[in-house]
């Protein structure tokens, strides 16, 4: 019995120690990768130069902007749908329609990207460039509004999610102080959650920062700072994809290790961020 | 009577030596009997609609056979043959002496292929000059009005660092120049045309290969892009279409290049609207 316990433990201690160490792994294999870029002195090259491989300039600032813009509008699109729609099915929820309705959001999450990518080039695309009759269509709106689409059912779950967690007889208690439905959500259920809706929009960022798909087929990969919604612009993860195939040997390909770290510090900032910001919250509530 | 009979028999005989020769010179699917196993090809977009059909016919011919056919642009075929990846890595573009170096890829040409400056089919701008496309890729005029067209910004669509059409344009059209920054880049030919298609004041370039009514390929210092320009040697932006093995070909792979080398693939080579080579 006693050795059989042990030997659970290691293995989960092992499991848990493994999964932890691979991500420290992988950021250490790609700083080593990307050592040669900084030890030939092209560091300054990549912040603050643009992308122009056959003049020697590899600089990642318009695609690290271009990044960001594109998953920000995404979260600023996709948030407010989405807390509508949990509340729908997690609050109003009028004649059970509420659980028909998640049904179809899980749904959602099993459509590939690259479905969302054939949608958005033959029908938003077009679109956006009727209505707004600059440019090609191809542009971070375009990527924005797809990847909104792509992030909102991983919201939406979440906050539904959290939004159980809230004890009824808070609820009841606003029923019975006669409290109205929109006091019931800003006063009661909002302040209550705030930590999974903290978790649902870090985990959407995450996800709207790393898809490749959509960025690299709706968002024109144009590599000039973008001026407004409306131009064209290219995510580290379409670089990477679009320069996966050059030289192995070439300053470009090893520039791809530093679009990956890049990456990871995007991603790990929002999270520890977000981390931050929610314990304060707590403390003062 | 019995001349007659001989005489019957004479031309039967004849017709049939004729049919089974045509059978033995169509190079075709026959060589494939018999044989069994996987063939992965991968690489250059333009060869996708050859490498189809070609596939296709020897399926049917030979369902144990099984061909898998990806795109990924001519640099990624030559670095997927070269690692042993795939068995047939195709590219638009010559292999480098230095990838042929690293290892030791075999180059097999089959066909010649253009590669044209498309637009929309709704632009009534429809010829250009060299000088004039080197301005508009490299962003110095940004509006068609500039061209006698309607005025409207310019909207450039180039090719990933992989492509070997963009190899091919960029050296022979372009002249080496630089590229706009602001050019959209798209990952394959049929992107490509699809996205020029979509785009009322886009230009583009495709494989010659590739041009249905959906583009308009615009004439280029008076000489308009076709299979017969490209032939004649008037139209200067082209280039060969190659299949890359690791080493020389064998197996599969090597029917497979003999068969697209063959009289039966260099008709499809034609019907695709490439050139042939044999």
């Amino acid at each position: 019995m006693d050795v059989k316990e042990k030997i659970l433990i290691i293995v989960f201690y092992g499991a848990s120690i493994l999964s932890a160490a691979i991500t420290l792994i992988i950021l250490g294999f790609m700083v080593v990768l990307s050592f040669p870029i900084f030890s030939e002195g092209l560091f300054f090259n990549i912040l603050t130069k643009p992308w122009s491989p056959d003049q020697g300039l590899f600089g990642l600032g318009p695609i690290i902007v271009g990044t960001l813009c594109i998953a920000l509008l995404a979260l600023i699109i996709s948030f407010p749908v989405s807390l509508g729609c949990s509340f729908f099915v997690g609050i109003l929820n009028p004649k059970g329609l509420g659980r028909h309705f998640k049904k179809f959001v899980e749904l959602m999450t099993a459509i590939p990207t690259v479905i969302y990518g054939f949608v958005g080039i033959f029908l938003l695309v077009p679109l956006v460039r009727e209505i707004f009759l600059k440019g090609s269509g191809l542009c971070i709106l375009s990527a924005s509004i797809m990847l909104a689409i792509l992030i909102s059912p991983t919201m939406i779950l979440f906050f539904v999610q959290s939004f159980k967690t809230v004890p009824q007889n808070y609820l009841n208690a606003v029923d019975a102080l006669g409290g109205n439905i929109a006091q019931k959500f800003f006063y009661v259920i909002l302040p209550n959650t705030r930590k999974g809706i903290m978790t649902g929009i870090i985990l959407s960022f995450g996800r709207a920062v790393g898809d490749t798909l959509i960025a690299l087929m709706i968002s024109g990969n144009s590599v000039a700072f973008p001026g407004s919604v409306l131009d064209s612009a290219r995510t580290l993860t379409a670089q990477i994809a679009l320069l996966i195939a050059a030289d192995f040997e070439s300053i470009e390909f090893k520039t791809l290790f530093v679009c990956g770290i890049c990456l990871y510090i995007i991603t790990s900032s929002g999270v520890l961020m977000a981390r931050y910001s929610t314990k304060k919250k707590r403390h003062h509530i | 009577m019995n001349i007659q009979k001989f005489k019957v028999s004479s031309l039967l005989l004849i017709l049939l030596i004729f049919f089974q020769a045509g059978v033995c010179m169509a190079g075709g699917v026959e060589v494939f009997k018999g044989e069994k196993g996987i063939l992965r090809i991968s690489g250059g977009t333009a060869h996708i609609p050859v490498m189809k059909e070609a596939a296709k016919k020897i399926m049917t011919f030979n369902p144990d056979i099984q061909i898998i056919i990806a795109g990924g642009g001519s640099g990624a075929g030559i670095k997927q043959v070269g690692e042993g990846l795939v068995d047939i890595g195709n590219s638009g573009r010559k292999a480098t002496k230095a990838e042929i170096d690293k290892y030791g890829l075999k180059m097999y040409k089959w066909a010649i292929d253009g590669v044209a400056t498309v637009v929309n089919p709704k632009n009534s701008v429809k010829s250009l000059l060299s000088q004039q496309l080197q301005d508009i890729f490299s962003g110095k005029i940004i509006n068609w009005k500039k061209l006698g067209g309607d005025d409207k910004p310019i909207n450039v669509y180039t090719r990933d660092a992989a492509s070997g059409t963009r190899a091919v344009f960029w050296k022979k059209a372009l002249k080496k120049g630089e590229t706009t920054r602001k050019a959209n880049v798209v990952v394959s030919n049929g992107a490509m045309k699809t996205a020029v298609n979509n785009d009322p004041y886009s230009i583009g370039y495709v494989s010659v290969g590739f041009i249905d009514k959906s583009v308009f390929a615009v004439t280029l210092d008076g000489i308009k892009p076709t299979l017969k320009s490209v032939q004649q040697g008037q139209y200067l932006i082209a280039r060969g279409l190659y299949s890359n093995t690791k080493g020389k070909a064998k197996g599969l792979a090597k029917k497979f290049i003999n068969y697209l080398l063959g009289p039966e693939g260099q008709k499809i080579v034609r019907e695709k609207g490439f050139i042939s080579v044999n």
